[in-house]
């Protein structure tokens, strides 16, 4: 099976090796260990690292206050929330407990943990098991954010969110998880990855579609249909959402001067917003259009047609950016929603 | 200073308690009680800021439990921690003057009053949401029975935290993995300005027992009991057998916070208290039970009254620290 590896098994790999280089790595979570996670991607953790890999009571709030308290002693825990929707209840050890630790205690000791989280809508879960809920931490001091797009990345972001000194939210989302092809490194490589740093995923001139995890598929699908119509439109991923990679996403703004973020998420308080913010405030001069496609402000539907009209899509994206770009090719999909549209 | 001498007696385990070591004990609670009264006259004039919350009345439950530590025991305390950080042996200064927000404090000012670290004292944390020390403090459990050291791991806690979800998903947490960790409630009989009892169904010990965490609910104002107390349960934790849970029955003298005139309480019931001020029943003990002559005890208090006057002065001439560039993350 070597030669399949999905998004699922980058996440297992990374897991396995960090596990097998440091003694001091532990992973735990709710149904983690003897059942291989509810999305299969544990799955032989538990029997190559017994003592290390164990299953918790379903208690979020003690899983991440554990994870905090062991982190502050020592360990380097890997800790899964099964569903990011699940994260509200892990809120306070994560904002008040590990993210302020390195600050008040005037950097007496870091906090190196990871929180695991499936994440994002498509599967018919309904309003409060398909949130990506990066936003209910994208203004949290301390920590990092990690929203992995490749199988490839999702393993060398992996690993480096597990050596990161600090508290990483690393994000998994679901819709991914089956995905094969790495664009970037392979099954076996050993990259690292630097937390912090975005990556163009596909060169172009016109404009510049940025966006994280299923939304960079979208883009690069939206992207190819733009070429049909003359529109040669960059794919900027941007693999961590905190802190956020102003140098490259003013390099792309420099090149396109038109940017769009596409963010699964709902267009209030956003981090779509937050990437506009940065280009407007140190690259206003570059700017010739810039705008934000993002889910409608209400909870998720569960009716799969609502479900698919709610969610940004190739065919969404590609009609907005080419009504902004005023080729007049196709309206505004229904499906997004933006203050333009 | 006082730490150091403290701490020499203080670091024997033993359960029986001799002169020494009753003395040693005394101090440390006198300390804490001399440094509180300090703190108030501090805010008073405005050189503490914010607010604060005195562990004046509560001394025993901190200085008997942290008197059976060892070196490689953590302990998480709480928003009312400045007891549970100089039980540790905090350095006095270091902590008046993170209270005074100056450069020279133990976190340099960043944490004030309700959110004191002191890692090289063991102390992981002071946490200013209620309950967040138990939680804390079982995660601290999860890594010391991984590394394999015998290390503890202490968790103080007030009433009120017995009905957070930390409290509840902690305990059954740290039961079902076996965690070497002692849950030390500090029942005051008031969370904030509320009668526990009011607020709070059943008794708080049964909580524990109903997971079969063995549980105990003893005098938190006799130093001695709460010594011994603790010494079985860290103990027991320390031998592998799992969490631990002590009910320290306590009374805060003062308000919950710099705000709290108190007139929530019981009529008689401060002044019942008082007759059973931790200090009070130390000194009965010293002078009564174990013989120690009343200059002993009258030099202590005179050493700590000075100790005290001087780290006011020095704190309160202790720079303040400058606004510069922050460091998000740890490198």
């Amino acid at each position: 099976m070597t030669d399949v590896f999905e998004f699922r098994d980058a996440i297992r790999d990374a897991l396995d090796e960090e596990l097998g280089r440091d003694e001091r790595v532990v992973f735990f979570g709710e149904d983690v260990a003897e059942a291989g996670g509810v999305f299969a991607v544990t799955g032989g953790l538990r029997a190559k690292h017994p003592e290390r890999v164990f299953d918790t009571p379903i208690s979020e709030l003690a899983i991440t206050a554990a994870a905090f308290g062991a982190a502050v002693c020592g360990l380097r825990p890997v800790i899964e929330i099964m569903f990011g929707d699940f994260l509200g209840l892990s809120m306070d050890s994560i904002v008040n407990q590990a993210a302020k630790f390195f600050f008040i205690s005037a950097e007496q000791a870091s906090v190196p943990l990871v929180v695991r989280s499936a994440v994002g809508a498509g599967g018919r879960f309904g309003a409060i098991h398909s949130q990506l809920p990066a936003n209910w931490f994208i203004n949290v001091p301390g920590l990092k954010i990690v929203a992995p797009s490749f199988p490839g990345d999702a393993k060398a972001l992996l690993k480096a969110s597990i050596r990161d000194e600090n508290p990483v939210l690393f994000l998994e989302h679901k819709r991914l998880y089956g995905i094969k092809s790495p664009p970037t490194p392979g099954r076996g490589d050993d990259e690292v990855a630097d937390l912090g740093r975005a990556r163009v995923v596909r060169d172009g001139a016109d404009v510049t579609l940025v966006s994280a995890m299923k939304g960079t598929h979208d883009c690069l699908a939206a992207a190819e249909r733009l070429a049909g119509e003359g529109i040669d439109a960059e794919v900027l991923d941007l693999r961590t959402l905190r802190p956020l990679d102003t140098e490259t996403l003013l390099a792309s703004l420099a090149r396109t001067h038109r940017l769009a973020v596409i963010e699964e998420g709902p267009l209030t308080g956003g981090w779509a917003g937050e990437v506009i913010a940065l280009l407007a405030e140190h690259g206003l001069h570059e700017i010739d259009d810039i705008w934000r496609l993002a889910t409608p402000d209400h909870p998720i539907p569960y009716s799969p047609p609502l479900e698919d009209a709610f969610l940004p899509g190739p065919d969404a994206i590609a009609a907005s950016v080419a009504q902004r770009l005023g080729s007049g090719g196709g309206a505004v999909g229904a499906a997004m929603y933006s203050p333009a549209s | 200073m006082t730490g150091a001498r403290a701490d020499d007696a203080l670091s024997e385990p033993a359960a029986v308690l001799d002169r020494d070591q009753a003395l040693a004990l005394y101090r440390r609670m006198l300390l804490i009680r001399r440094f509180e009264d300090a703190v108030q006259s501090l805010f008073l004039r405005g050189e503490i800021h914010g607010t604060t919350h005195l562990y004046s009345g509560q001394e025993a439950v901190a200085v008997g439990v942290c008197s059976v530590l060892e070196g490689v025991d953590r302990v998480a305390g709480t928003y009312r921690g400045h007891g549970h950080a100089l039980a540790l042996g905090v350095d006095p200064q270091g902590l008046l003057d993170e209270l005074l927000g100056r450069e020279t404090g133990v976190c340099h000012g960043r944490a004030g009053s309700m959110n004191v670290v002191d890692l090289e004292h063991r102390l992981i944390g002071c946490f200013g949401i209620v309950g967040g020390s138990v939680g804390a403090a079982t995660g601290a459990a999860l890594a010391l029975k991984r590394q394999d050291a015998g290390g503890v791991a202490v968790a103080f806690f007030g009433d009120g935290a017995t009905n957070q979800g930390y409290f509840h998903e902690c305990l059954n947490f740290a039961k079902v993995l076996t965690l070497p960790v002692v849950f030390v409630c500090e029942n005051n009989l008031y969370g904030e300005f509320t009668a526990w009892e009011d607020v709070t169904a059943g008794q708080i010990v049964q909580r524990a027992q109903t997971l079969r965490i063995p549980a105990a609910t003893i005098d938190g104002n006799d130093v001695a009991a709460v010594r011994r107390a603790a010494g079985e349960a860290v103990g027991r934790a320390r031998a592998g057998e799992g969490p631990q849970f002590i009910e320290a029955l306590t009374y805060r003298l003062v308000g919950h916070s710099r705000s709290d005139p108190g007139r929530y309480r019981k009529p008689g019931e401060l002044e019942a208290w008082r007759e059973r001020d931790p200090l009070r029943l130390a000194r009965e003990m010293l002078t009564a039970g174990l013989g120690a002559t009343p200059e002993a005890v009258e030099g202590v208090e005179t050493e700590v009254a000075a100790e005290i006057e001087e780290i006011t002065e020095r704190a309160l001439a202790a720079p303040f620290p400058e606004p510069g560039p922050v460091r998000e993350f740890a490198p």
